[in-house]
């Protein structure tokens, strides 16, 4: 029993932080139809920005409040200036180019992300501890959780009911959803496909960004240390459904708890078992277990 | 008035030619050009690479301005003032190959110094000696370097990395397992990274326990993450699962770091005793977060291990360093300033030797089997035919020191190089399993 209890935690902390790392990615993609590489650079300067900002606010003993919303700040932030920026003045003079050309642009954008925070904030790692350090620990199953690391599955839970919400119940998210759709469709019925793909865009990069903001103090940021991310994302992305926010629910979900079980029982398949569940659904269902319809064009 | 003026041109392209030759003869006696490589950007540039070029710098700097302490209180190298061209190692072996052709073959570089990676040591080594360049390697730590092949042109100041898992594993033998009478209390396990570094250092720290403490058990399911992968909460429920009560990693710079946060919150250091191989930089980065009790080594007496050590060579790199750089020198900071302290005596010996400015190869001839005095300890050049170093490694238990307000170290046990490392001419894993002819423990 205390194995299961601990097995189902550790895979559904794993999973919360893979889903809102991959949300943004599934939500450009299924909008734009673009596989934004350089949402890893999102991710990384969400964290840089919390880190530097929960560092200052610690050493200046401030309240353990602001910490967090150091860490959203960061998120929009990131998410606004550097969103804006690359779909404004970059990808959307791309539109019209071969898709692969737009995926190398982004993934030329990744580096020039990462680059970028190594003049800005140097190579020594950050290491802003102490929303994690303040909450502690808590025995769960016989064995102590990270407090601050299970907060993440709370923040799983609100952002997929928002991004729920949005899309059902609101009617930007109905547009959203009819881009999603086609894209042409949506142009000749009226809708401001250009704004769409900006304001996208722009969220992609804020969640993102809220993933390496929200995860940063319990680890240590340094350069370099998002592109594995940006690989399990995809990974994530193509299990669930390319474009699929219920996808990425699915397939952070898969990917979490058979890895968790995974370390518990055969530690060295860790990492193989994952890309074996990719391979598998590829050849089973290669759009991926949740895919969006497709729209027959004639 | 014709002949007058082709005179006058040939005096002129007498004097050019000889103005030309001139500064390259004075040049190759006044200056010597190496390059240093070490991390510059990516995930090792903060606690490596950095630190690295730094200790690098500062001796350089002090040698060339003959301010150094004894026995490296001579100017320059050989009497000529080092001129570094230091060179990011990030990129892989393929990349690092070509800069290294770059360096010998475009820049025409007196010595290479540096490398941390294993795997790019393992790239450069046969390019060295294709190229006939004098190269020290300052960090990198795989056994295979040599055991392989010897190498005529390559040279290495760092033990490797088979003493740091042997002396590990007989510090706990030691200290740790002694009477020790449950099954629970003899069993170990590990959290290494996915890669040949961590592979190799688990599999000599669990071929060491097979040595020193025969009763002790290993666990069935050590931790082999992915490198860099930066979340371990299902690998830390693993391990605190796990009936092993010791657990080695030879974790490094941010994995490292990240492991200690969330193992920290999850109360892991109160049931479990760490024993890290290489996270000398963790401390100083979580300062007082960081936990009593680990046991620490620091790849030699060096970093950590040796901050309050008053050796007159290791005082002055503490005080210059903090002074220079505003922090403690870590392990990669005396491993390259001891890289650049063998150049400087190999090159002051073939001179000596030599009676004038030497040759490369009678550099590489004085180095051959020196044995020479680092910051707090001696540094032999007793394998791999006289070009690989073997030397003692310290291994204690971090204790934060209140009354300095910064990070600790005690209950300091240093193993001799004849306890840790195999005779000369001997495969490592094979001396290991054999059961350690010969070995001489202090």
């Amino acid at each position: 029993m205390q194995f299961l209890i601990t097995v189902l935690l550790d895979g559904l902390i794993y999973a919360s932080y893979l889903f809102i790392v991959s949300l943004g990615l599934t939500i450009t993609f299924g909008v734009m139809k673009i596989l934004n590489v350089a949402h890893g650079g999102f991710f990384a300067w969400g964290a840089y920005l919390a880190s530097i900002s929960i560092i200052y606010l610690g050493n200046n003993e401030y309240n353990s409040f602001l910490y967090y919303f150091a860490i959203f700040l960061s998120a929009i932030i990131v998410g606004l200036f550097f969103g804006y920026i690359i779909e404004r003045f970059i990808l959307r003079k791309m539109y019209n180019e071969d898709i692969h050309l737009i995926v190398l642009a982004t993934f030329g954008l990744f580096w020039i992300l990462e680059d970028l925070i190594l003049h800005v904030f140097g190579v020594d790692p950050l290491m802003p501890y102490y929303p994690a350090m303040e909450l502690g620990g808590i025995e769960l199953g016989g064995i102590f959780q990270g407090v601050y690391s299970l907060t993440l599955a709370g923040l799983a839970i609100i952002v997929a009911f928002i991004c729920w919400y949005f899309l059902k119940k609101t009617k930007y998210g109905k547009v959203l959803q009819s881009v999603i759709f086609d894209r042409e469709v949506s142009v000749s019925m009226g809708i401001n496909v250009t704004k769409v793909y900006l304001i996208t865009f722009i969220i992609g990069g804020m969640l993102g960004a809220l993933g390496g903001a929200y995860i940063a103090p319990t680890i240590s940021v340094s350069p370099g240390f998002a592109i594995d991310v940006v690989v399990m994302s995809f990974a994530v992305v193509v299990i669930g459904g390319m474009g699929s926010v219920p996808g990425a629910l699915i397939g952070s979900l898969i990917v979490g708890l058979v890895r968790a079980f995974a370390v518990h029982q055969a530690p060295i398949l860790e990492l193989f078992i994952i890309y074996a569940i990719m391979a598998i659904v590829l050849i089973i269902k290669p759009e991926g277990l949740f895919a969006p319809p497709k729209p027959r064009k004639i | 008035m014709k002949l007058t003026n082709l005179k006058t041109l040939g005096k002129i392209a007498i004097t050019g030619l000889i103005a030309s030759i001139l500064p390259m003869s004075v040049n190759a006696k006044d200056t010597v050009k190496v390059g240093v490589v070490s991390f510059l950007t990516g995930p090792a540039a903060g606690p490596f690479g950095t630190p690295a070029k730094q200790g690098a710098e500062l001796v350089i700097d002090a040698i060339n301005s003959g301010t150094m302490p004894a026995p490296y209180n001579i100017k320059g190298f050989a009497g000529a003032t080092m001129n570094p061209i230091f060179s990011d190692e990030s990129g892989g072996g393929t990349k690092q190959v070509g800069l290294f052709r770059d360096f010998v073959q475009k820049q025409n570089v007196d010595a290479m110094i540096g490398y941390i990676s294993s795997g790019n040591c393992m790239a450069i080594g046969p390019v060295a000696d294709e190229v006939k360049m004098l190269t020290i390697f300052s960090t990198c730590g795989t056994e295979r370097l040599y055991e392989e092949k010897l190498r005529s042109h390559v040279f290495r100041t760092q033990g490797n990395a088979v003493g740091d898992s042997l002396a590990a594993a007989k510090y706990i033998a030691d200290e740790y397992f002694k009477g020790k009478v449950s099954t629970a209390d003899k069993m170990y396990t590990g959290i290494n990274q996915n890669y040949a570094w961590g592979q190799d250092s688990y599999k000599f720290f669990k071929l060491g326990m097979a040595q020193y403490m025969p009763s002790a058990v290993g666990s069935s399911k050590p931790q082999f993450p992915k490198l860099f992968s930066g979340q371990y909460g299902s690998e830390i429920s693993a391990l605190s699962l796990d009936k092993a009560k010791i657990v080695h990693t030879s974790f490094w710079n941010g994995d490292f770091e990240a492991f200690m946060l969330q193992a920290l919150v999850r109360g892991f250091f109160q049931k479990k005793i760490l024993v890290s191989s290489v996270g000398g930089s963790g401390v100083d980065s979580l300062d007082k977060k960081f936990p009593d009790g680990v046991i620490m080594g620091t790849r030699g007496n060096v970093g950590l291990i040796v901050r309050n050590d008053t050796t007159p060579l290791n005082k002055w790199f503490i005080d210059s360093y903090k002074k220079r750089y505003g922090a403690y020198p870590l392990g990669p900071s005396y491993q390259y300033a001891r890289a650049v302290m063998l150049y400087k005596i190999g090159m002051d010996k073939a001179a000596k030797a030599a009676g004038k400015f030497p040759t490369q190869d009678q550099v590489i001839a004085a180095m051959k089997g020196i044995t020479f005095e680092s910051f707090a300890d001696t540094i032999e050049m007793k394998r791999g035919n006289g070009h690989q170093a073997v030397h003692s490694i310290a291994y204690g238990v971090t204790k934060y020191n209140k009354a300095k307000g910064e990070p600790g170290i005690e209950k300091v046990i240093k193993y001799s190089a004849s306890c840790i490392y195999p005779p000369a001419g001997a495969i490592s894993q094979k001396w290991v399993e054999s059961g350690m002819p010969g070995r001489k423990c202090n």
